[in-house]
């Protein structure tokens, strides 16, 4: 079976929500769009308070190329058009539905155009991905389109679909390739198309031997090998994936295009099968609520925009819940308050019950964290100049930036250190420093150039 | 697939207040205690054999210099006000390790002596655990052989026969005392006197620890065990131990030593049709002396060890290759506890040297940057 | 030894012959002061051999500077200071910790006129403690402020706030800020030398480094709305505009929620001080005076017991 080099083997913790079947959660009373959902600029909003929604029609335009337009997920009144709380920026601008209960689509949205993919030229479903504001579902919400359009001097050689579902306790992914098996293999087909890729692999952990079945009969057909991998965290990372598949290594500080391939969450897939052949812009995803603190842990399909607290409460989340996590536990977001809404991004809901301390100590030299980073860096020597505060040498001299964030570090360390705050704060500080040295540079070429203009004037 | 669900508010749910951390929210159930007490328990066969052929006074000894490391470690984080982190185990590692390179027939103070030197000095002064440079057995060690060279020199030791609790049934079985087989080895190196060395200790009595030695360093198969006690719990890398134990080997199996005016023995040997024998002298230097208790408990003490798996066979190279200069060349006629000192001293020499490639680089532009 | 044998031959001889005491001792001290004596004239001749030619009043500038090697200067330490007051030219009144003693001593080699240089302190921006601005969260992590302001903005409610977790206290080289109970951290006016390096420190931007004369300052930097702020902490500025109706010089007014000061106008009066209903508005006055009348009688006290 093939495998990528580090990670770790954490519990997975699936079985709480893994047989459960995709359902949808009832419409609450207010549903907060935010125009921040995606990698890149947010999108800016296109409607005033007042003004009557459909399903899918346009709320936020793309606030550039790198962006993604944000479209209403269900039909009803715009009640307001203002900062609200978001899970991870701390707040954004949102547009605000009071849904009509209707739910009705707007016209010329979910349509079944009755198309067959070869009509579709890659152009127009690049197009039509773009338009739905179609984003990387498995968590980083990378604007699609963009990924579709590499530079002309880089080609795609193969389109690779994660079906890993690396993270301990998520299971939607998971639930996807067991019932929309077809829309998953018909992403694919698009996907590969749009970029024009000579192959296209399905990689799936070994963990979920029915989705792989599912698969392979399906996309056998088209010519799509199905690869099960050795069920390690973080199989399911970009670059990690595409080592295991194709043995290719993404160059440091460069993309998986620099190595001809693309990768794609199985719900991105879907999600551009829905916008190219049934004209449904992003609307809805499926999330899994899981942990002990959920009394009924399952993955729902959620409207964009669902507040969070609905949502818990449909999964029976009750009090005594000690941490909320948006994502995985891996790399996830601990979040403080459930007041935030669902966003495009948002693959999981984990209520742990249990918040253990850690006490920090010295670094042991015990060598787990070098063999569990799947970058090969050395999280112990990162871990050591940070606590010095030499976060320009973390950067310059251990290399970390190409750190990850995965967490297979800070998750080993018998010793407890918080490796990968360390690096995040490195990173950090890093942008601070190249902010200030480029003002200070931006302040002195004007002063030159002012000098020059005086001295000729 | 979406039907228009029905509107419904949900009961709000209470949540208190959250914890929030930076990602993960996960740690692997291993703790700094959870290893330290794993190491404990791979040395206890070897303290059960210790007992076996040493009598009480192998138990007494090893609580001695336990008890000493323990409070030495409490009253340094005390005095400097830190947490007091003993429950741990690390100190009692530490005690364990010394009392193992030391006679069993030593006065009280030398093992307490050597536990607070090793912990005061080699440890806490750096830092505590995880900041020190030397193995602090070893210093422990290293500083009872200059204070009390006396009591603990290696040359004649004071060897109890097997079954030795009937000394305490009072069967008055007197202690005898025999030099080790290493002291024997370096007094006549050559291929000559290999023969008598053979009769007074076979391999076997090696591997069961019939022979004279330190407490712990007797028993090789006790030894062992531990040893794979510890790789199976993820506890020590096996390279440093196969590496360091394998060039002792070769180093022994190769190099010739001086008998008389003459060189004989390695691969002057060899070359003379004494393969045979000279595999056979190889063996028995892996068995002979503390070079198992060494290569599996104190070469591999992560804090003084490199951090990669390079490292850590370059790290046992080089200690093999030390413990076979000392044992054919050097005044001593064991070597391992300083060869393992001197690697310790070169450890972020190698670290520096032997740091992975980052993933999606080539070796060479990141060996410049170093 | 063995060139310096054969001069020594006819002592070593007799040494040998006669093995006294004071024979060895005299020959100890004999061969050891030579020895001494030959590698002095080595290095002597070496240090004037390789020497490295320096302007001297490097050397007498380093002198007057307090050698903390704060960073306070804009220069990587008080020796690359001295070298570029005297080499580069660089202003004598740079020296922040060195303050208008170190001036004076540095225009005076330079042979230049001193300049102004009036005292700053470094004034905390915040009265948000632990008892009085909200948690929001129960926050585990790298116990420092800037780590902690990553992690979806930090624990207090109030997101311009001070963060409590010491930051500032590890960087000042001069143990001038020190955490009170309370959670909030407090500068030791007496100690502080405005190097700024708490104001780099500073996530939040909380600390300012002003001059001393001014006594009045508005000790909240947050920009919420009133009633946000209120609900986030009891002494944070709402807004409310009772400073600037207070104010007779034109030199108090809410920007963006939050009351600032034109220091320009302003004559450390005390009337916004007495108005606002938060009592976030801070008057140093009273606090200076006695600290300088404390340092006065150590003085004199001192002066009395050098006098005695």
């Amino acid at each position: 079976m093939r495998t990528f080099r580090g990670g770790v083997h954490p519990h997975d913790h699936k079985e709480l929500a893994r047989e459960a079947a995709i359902e949808p959660v009832p419409l609450p009373e207010r549903l907060v769009v935010s125009m921040n959902q995606q990698l890149g600029a947010p999108a800016k909003a296109v409607v005033e308070p007042g003004a009557e929604v459909l399903r899918g029609e346009l709320l936020g335009e793309a606030g550039g190329f790198v962006s993604a337009p944000v479209h209403a997920p269900t039909s009803g009144r715009v009640v307001d058009v203002a900062p609200h709380p978001h899970p991870v920026a701390g707040s954004a601008p949102a547009v605000v539905i009071e849904p009509d209960g209707r739910d009705a689509w707007a016209e010329g949205c979910d349509r079944d155009s009755g198309e067959r993919l070869d009509a579709v030229e890659p152009g127009e479903i690049v197009a039509r991905i773009r338009e739905a504001g179609v984003v990387g579902m498995g968590g980083a919400t990378f604007p699609t389109h963009v990924k579709l359009s590499p530079p002309k001097d880089k080609s795609i050689e193969v389109v690779i679909l994660n079906g890993c579902e690396c993270e301990p306790y998520l299971t939607a992914d998971h639930r996807l390739m067991l019932e929309r098996t077809a829309e998953v293999v018909s992403g694919l087909r698009l996907l590969v198309k749009a970029v024009g890729a000579s192959r296209g692999v399905i990689g799936v952990e070994a963990n979920k031997p029915d989705a792989a079945q599912a698969l392979s009969g399906l996309a056998a057909e088209f010519g799509f090998p199905v690869e099960v991998l050795r069920v390690k965290y973080p199989q399911g990372a970009e670059k990690q994936l595409i080592k295991a598949l194709t043995g290719r290594e993404v160059p440091s500080g460069g993309l998986p295009m620099d190595v001809g391939c693309l990768v794609q969450n199985v719900g991105t897939a879907v999600a551009a099968h829905e916008a190219v052949l049934r004209a449904r812009p992003v609307t809805e995803r499926v999330c899994t609520v899981t942990g002990r603190g959920a009394a009924r842990p399952g993955n729902y399909l959620v409207r964009v925009g669902m507040p969070m607290a609905h949502l818990l409460a449909h999964a029976g989340v009750r009090g005594g819940v000690r941490r909320l996590v948006l994502g995985g536990p891996m790399m996830g977001l601990a979040q403080w308050t459930a007041d935030v809404p669902v966003l495009k991004g948002t693959s999981g809901v984990l209520a742990l019950m249990d918040a253990p301390e850690w006490k920090t100590r010295a670094c042991i030299s015990c060598g787990r964290c070098v063999e569990g980073c799947p970058s090969y860096l050395v999280p112990s020597r990162l871990s050591i100049l940070a606590e010095a505060g030499a976060f320009s040498e973390m950067i310059d001299e251990a290399n970390a930036l190409d750190c990850i964030e995965c967490g297979v570090c800070t998750y080993v360390c018998p010793a407890r250190r918080p490796i990968v705050q360390w690096i995040r704060q490195a990173k950090w500080e890093a942008r601070i420093r190249k902010m200030k040295a480029d003002r200070v540079r931006a302040e002195e070429a004007k002063r030159a150039q002012e000098k020059e203009s005086a001295a000729t004037a | 697939m979406s039907e228009a669900p029905e509107k419904r508010e949900a009961a709000p749910v209470e949540l208190g207040t959250l914890v929030v951390s930076s990602s993960p929210h996960l740690r692997a159930p291993d703790s700094i205690g959870q290893i330290m007490w794993t190491v404990v328990l791979a040395l206890l066969p070897a303290f059960c054999a210790a007992v076996y052929v040493f009598g009480i006074d192998a138990a007494r000894v090893t609580l001695l210099a336990v008890a000493a490391a323990v409070a030495t470690e409490a009253a340094c984080q005390a005095l400097r006000r830190e947490r007091v982190t003993v429950s741990d185990g690390s100190a009692v590692v530490t005690g364990v390790l010394l009392a193992f390179v030391l006679p069993a027939d030593v006065s009280w103070y030398v093992p307490v002596v050597g536990s607070i030197v090793a912990i005061a000095v080699a440890k806490q002064a750096f830092g505590g655990l995880g900041c020190n440079f030397f193995n602090p057995a070893l210093i422990g060690r290293a500083f009872l052989q200059f204070a009390f060279a006396d009591q603990v020199t290696l040359a004649k030791w004071r060897f109890l026969p097997a079954h030795a609790f009937s000394d305490l049934l009072g069967s008055g079985v007197d202690a005898v005392s025999q030099a080790t087989p290493l002291a024997v080895l370096k007094g006549a190196p050559g291929p000559a006197g290999l023969d008598a060395l053979y009769r007074q200790y076979g391999l076997g009595d090696l591997v069961l620890g019939n022979v004279p030695g330190s407490i712990g360093e007797v028993s090789a198969f006790a030894l062992l065990l531990g040893g794979l006690i510890l790789v199976a719990n993820r506890c020590i890398n096996w390279r440093l131990p196969a590496a360091m134990i394998a060039t002792v080997a070769i180093s022994v199996l190769l190099l010739p030593v001086r008998e008389g005016g003459a060189f004989t023995g390695g691969f002057v040997s060899i070359l003379h049709g004494g393969a045979l024998a000279q595999g056979k002298l190889a063996l028995y230097h892996l068995f002979a002396g503390g070079l198992f208790l060494g290569a599996f408990f104190m070469a591999t003490d992560m804090v003084t060890s490199p951090i990669t798996a390079r490292g850590q066979i370059v790290f046992g190279v080089g200690a093999g290759l030390l413990v076979a200069l000392i044992r054919l060349y050097g005044g001593y006629p064991e070597g391992v506890c300083y060869a393992i000192l001197l690697m310790n001293a070169a450890r972020p020499l190698i670290d520096r040297y032997t740091r992975p490639r980052v993933f999606g680089t080539k070796r060479r532009k990141e060996a410049e940057r170093a | 030894m063995i060139s310096l044998a054969p001069p020594l031959m006819p002592v070593l001889a007799a040494a040998d012959a006669a093995p006294s005491p004071v024979g060895t001792v005299a020959l100890s001290i004999l061969v050891v002061g030579l020895l001494g004596a030959v590698f002095g004239i080595i290095l002597f001749v070496a240090s004037k051999k390789f020497a490295v030619k320096t302007d001297p009043r490097v050397e007498e500038v380093l002198g007057a500077l307090p050698g903390a090697n704060c960073g306070a200067c804009g220069l990587a330490g008080c020796p690359a200071y001295a070298e570029g007051v005297v080499l580069k030219g660089l202003a004598v009144n740079l020296c922040a910790p060195g303050g208008a003693k170190a001036a004076k001593m540095i225009a005076a080699v330079m042979g230049v006129e001193p300049g102004e240089s009036e005292r700053r302190v470094s004034v905390l921006r915040c009265r948000g403690s632990r008892a009085r601005a909200k948690e929001r969260m129960e926050y585990r992590g790298v116990a420092d402020c800037r780590a902690a302001a990553l992690v979806l903005g930090g624990p207090k409610a109030c997101t311009y706030g001070c963060l409590g977790l010491g930051t500032c206290v590890e960087a000042c080289p001069f143990g001038a800020i020190v955490m009170g109970a309370d959670g909030l951290p407090h500068v030791l006016e007496a100690r502080c030398t405005a190097c700024g390096r708490c104001v780099d420190a500073c996530p939040r931007h909380l600390y300012v480094l002003a001059p001393e004369k001014r006594t009045v300052h508005v000790l909240c930097s947050s920009r919420d709305p009133g009633r946000a702020t209120r609900a986030a902490c009891e002494v944070g500025c709402i807004a409310c505009k009772a400073c600037e109706r207070a104010c007779k010089f034109d030199a108090i007014h809410v920007v963006d929620n939050l009351a600032v000061i034109d220091e320009e106008k302003c004559k450390n009066c005390g009337a916004c001080v007495r108005a606002c209903p938060q009592a976030i508005i801070g008057d140093f006055r009273k606090m200076r005076k006695a600290l300088a009348a404390s340092a006065r009688s150590a003085t004199n006290a001192g002066g009395e017991a050098a006098a005695s």
